[in-house]
């Protein structure tokens, strides 16, 4: 196979996140998946080489391409989440690189929550780990649609059979109740590359696919079916095309698709519309799917401003000011019921009050422990929250971008915690 | 149901990010500094706005070390697009005392971030967008698309917003700002495909072309007026392009053949070293030279 081949991206785009606790390999094996699709370039692996060689090492320390960070390469940890991009002749990928370390749980979030496929990984050697359990928690909560168990370092255990079948075993039990659409146990060794992109000899038993082979044939997450969702980014009150006066509402599909003449509703106000044009620069669309920035064109005068909500008629939200919600905590400063937060939903963004704690997720037994009252960096649970006005919320089951949002600190404008809403009383 | 081609999707994600930052911020302005990266960020900014003007002004840091080409191609661009460009430049820095060179003839890419973070004060600018893109460099790997900067400009990778979904927080305290990156998320090869799909300029330099350089540690440093031929090397003249475009006196032309944009999609597909290992001589100079620099203002 060519470079050219191998490097020349394919139609679609997965987006895989990894995580993993500090020793297992985590860095080895992106390095590995790098190096064996080809996406490490000379002049990386002699920087590599030369950073091994400076300290004290042999040869190549795949885990040095991905730690980037001074304070990481001192250390030996990842701190933050890097970016890697990197293609097959069948796929183009994003591989979020996300730290295991328990106290940037946060940034673990972050990189699984644009992904399609979670890679766990764990030391054939220790086992399911706490830190395993509460990633598989996360990775859940988030929906990630597939997971793929890395069982790593076989090469320590003998490559044997009986290891993986029993960690195997644990992990599915343990991912059933989190309700992943596929679940793929895969054994490995990232020092050597058995199993990652290549077969290798020593795992002959193990019948199902590569690491590679999983990651170009999982199903992406960006699909257009399902409810139309258009947050109203910006409106631009230029005339477009032959329609005088026209008001462009500037935005992107964040789900479904939208058609000329559908008849749309703005939320939170209700009022009804029909979809009359949907403009880009490069001429208007018949319709637009997930994914897509455009501008849409409404065939009537209606009041609407950014943070405002377009659906269909038939699918409407669920228009609230109070609701529960599951908070995955990412400052370093636990909630304070008493400080006044902004949730960022779509593009609207809402004063918000906590009114209270309902639960804390114990990380062991990922049972919720009712009657916490607070909640600290690294901690999921439920709360109630109340909001100064109406929000068009949809469950985070049935619609990511409108079921999830983000709570930010008032006074120093950080992101404190990424929400979730799991239920909601009534429609209407 | 159609899907998104890869570049259609990577385009109106830039544009997503481009409209969410001037809707949350007061006063934002872009980077153009006739280089590749930023002219698709112009392409993404007419893809978001037209048909209204953008809603920012350009900005160019000017080392005044730049190919006198890229600088014609940048004042013509802007002029084209008909859209405000602003052009501040080291070398003033430089004249008032605000940059201090340690040789007349040392590299002044480095000095950008003096006189960048002069223009943010001088201009009241709470946002930047820029073409920086993560496959370039490791330290770049590890940034987010709305990297938020203290008063002084500088970055903190132990204290930067976790992005989740498609929520972007671009609110900012007075006298902070943020860089915004758009196009974070493409690649080299995903640059000039895009510069092909949408049939968009770029300077001469970035086609093959005979230059006279020298070999000096494994790159071919171009031969010009600020950067001589040092004693005991021999200029000679090749067949060469850009990969990239900055400082005269540190980005180096590759080897190539390349003359049409074909070609170029072709090579960089094929090319077995990185952009700036290709190119850059000022990240050679310790494993942390963009982490350094990124944590004192730069981009």
């Amino acid at each position: 196979m060519t470079a050219t081949l191998t490097r020349l991206p394919a139609a679609d785009t997965l987006r895989v996140a990894t995580s993993g606790s500090v020793d297992d390999g985590k860095s080895t094996l992106i390095g590995r998946l790098l190096y064996d699709t080809k996406a490490i370039l000379a002049d990386q692996l002699a920087t590599v080489e030369r950073d091994t060689a400076r300290r004290g090492g042999a040869g190549m320390d795949l885990a040095l391409l991905t730690d980037g960070l001074t304070a990481e390469r001192e250390q030996g940890i990842t701190i933050d989440v890097a970016y890697r991009y990197f293609a097959t002749p069948r796929r183009r990928f994003i591989l979020a690189d996300t730290p295991g370390h328990e106290q940037y749980t946060r940034n673990m979030v972050t990189g699984t929550s644009h992904a399609d496929l979670a890679i766990l990984l764990v030391d054939a050697r220790q086992g399911i780990s706490p830190q395993t359990k509460r990633h598989a928690a996360l990775v859940g909560l988030l929906r990630t649609p597939h997971v793929a168990l890395a069982v790593n370092k076989m090469d320590l255990v003998g490559f044997d059979r009986a290891v993986y079948e029993r960690l195997r075993a644990e992990f599915l039990a343990l991912a059933a109740p989190l309700g992943f659409e596929s679940v793929t146990p895969i054994p490995m060794s990232a020092l050597d590359g058995d199993m990652v992109v290549e077969r290798g000899e020593r795992l002959g038993w193990y019948e199902g696919p590569t690491l590679l082979q999983l990651l170009e044939t999982a199903a992406t997450t960006r699909r257009s079916e399902g409810r139309w969702r258009y947050p109203v980014q910006l409106v631009s009150r230029s005339r477009y095309g032959e329609r005088a006066d026209s008001r462009g509402y500037l935005g992107r599909v964040e789900s479904g698709s939208v058609s000329v003449n559908d008849e749309v509703r703005v939320w939170p106000s209700g009022v009804a519309a029909r979809v009359a044009q949907i403009v880009t620069l490069d001429g208007t669309l018949e319709t637009a799917g997930a994914g897509r920035s455009v501008s849409i064109i409404l065939d009537r005068q209606v009041d609407i401003a950014r943070g405002d909500l377009l659906t269909h008629v038939a699918d409407a939200p669920v228009v609230t000011d109070a609701f529960e919600a599951r908070l995955a905590w990412l400052a370093s400063s636990p909630l304070d019921a008493r400080r006044a937060y902004l949730i960022k939903h779509g593009t609207a963004v809402v004063k918000a009050k906590v009114l209270s704690v309902e639960d804390r997720l114990d990380i062991h037994t990922l049972q919720p422990i009712p009657g916490s009252a607070e909640l600290a960096a690294n901690d999921i649970g439920r709360v109630r929250i109340r909001t100064a006005r109406v929000l068009p919320l949809d469950r985070y089951a049935d619609v990511r971008a409108t079921g999830s949002f983000l709570l930010i600190d008032e006074a120093t404008n950080a992101t404190v915690a990424a929400g979730l809403i799991e239920e909601l009383a009534s429609h209407g | 149901m159609t899907i998104l081609s890869h570049l259609d999707e990577l385009e109106s994600e830039a544009i997503h990010i481009l409209r969410e930052v001037v809707a949350e911020t007061r006063n934002p302005a872009l980077l153009f500094s006739g280089g590749k990266d930023s002219i698709v960020m112009l392409r993404v900014a007419e893809k978001a706005f037209r048909p209204d003007r953008f809603p920012f002004p350009l900005l160019h840091i000017d080392t005044e070390h730049n190919f006198d080409e890229v600088i014609a191609f940048r004042d013509a661009r802007a002029k084209a697009l008909g859209e405000r460009l602003l052009v501040r430049s080291v070398g003033d820095s430089i004249r008032t005392g605000r940059v201090v060179l340690r040789r007349p003839d040392e590299s002044r890419n480095v000095h950008q971030s003096v006189t960048l973070l002069d223009a943010i004060q001088e201009h009241g600018f709470d946002a930047l967008f820029g073409g920086a893109r993560r496959d370039e460099e490791k330290a770049r790997a590890k940034e987010r698309v709305i990297s938020h900067r203290n008063e002084f400009g500088q970055w903190d990778p132990r204290n930067q917003r976790p992005e989740l979904w498609n929520l972007y927080n671009a609110r900012v305290a007075p006298g902070e700002h943020l860089r915004v990156f758009p196009i974070s998320n493409w690649t080299e090869l995903d640059v000039w495909q895009y510069i092909r799909r949408e049939a968009l300029e770029v300077p001469s330099i970035y086609f093959a072309h005979a230059r006279e350089v020298v070999e000096r540690r494994g790159l071919l440093a171009p031969v010009t007026e600020l950067t001589p031929a040092r004693a005991g090397e021999k200029g000679v003249r090749r067949t060469v392009r850009f990969r990239t475009v900055g400082d005269i006196t540190c980005t180096c032309p590759v080897a190539s053949e390349a003359s049409t944009l074909d070609q170029i999609i072709a090579e960089t597909a094929a090319t077995t070293v990185t952009e700036r290992g290709a190119t850059r001589m000022d990240d050679q100079t310790s494993e942390a030279s963009m982490e350094l620099r990124k944590k004192e203002g730069y981009f």
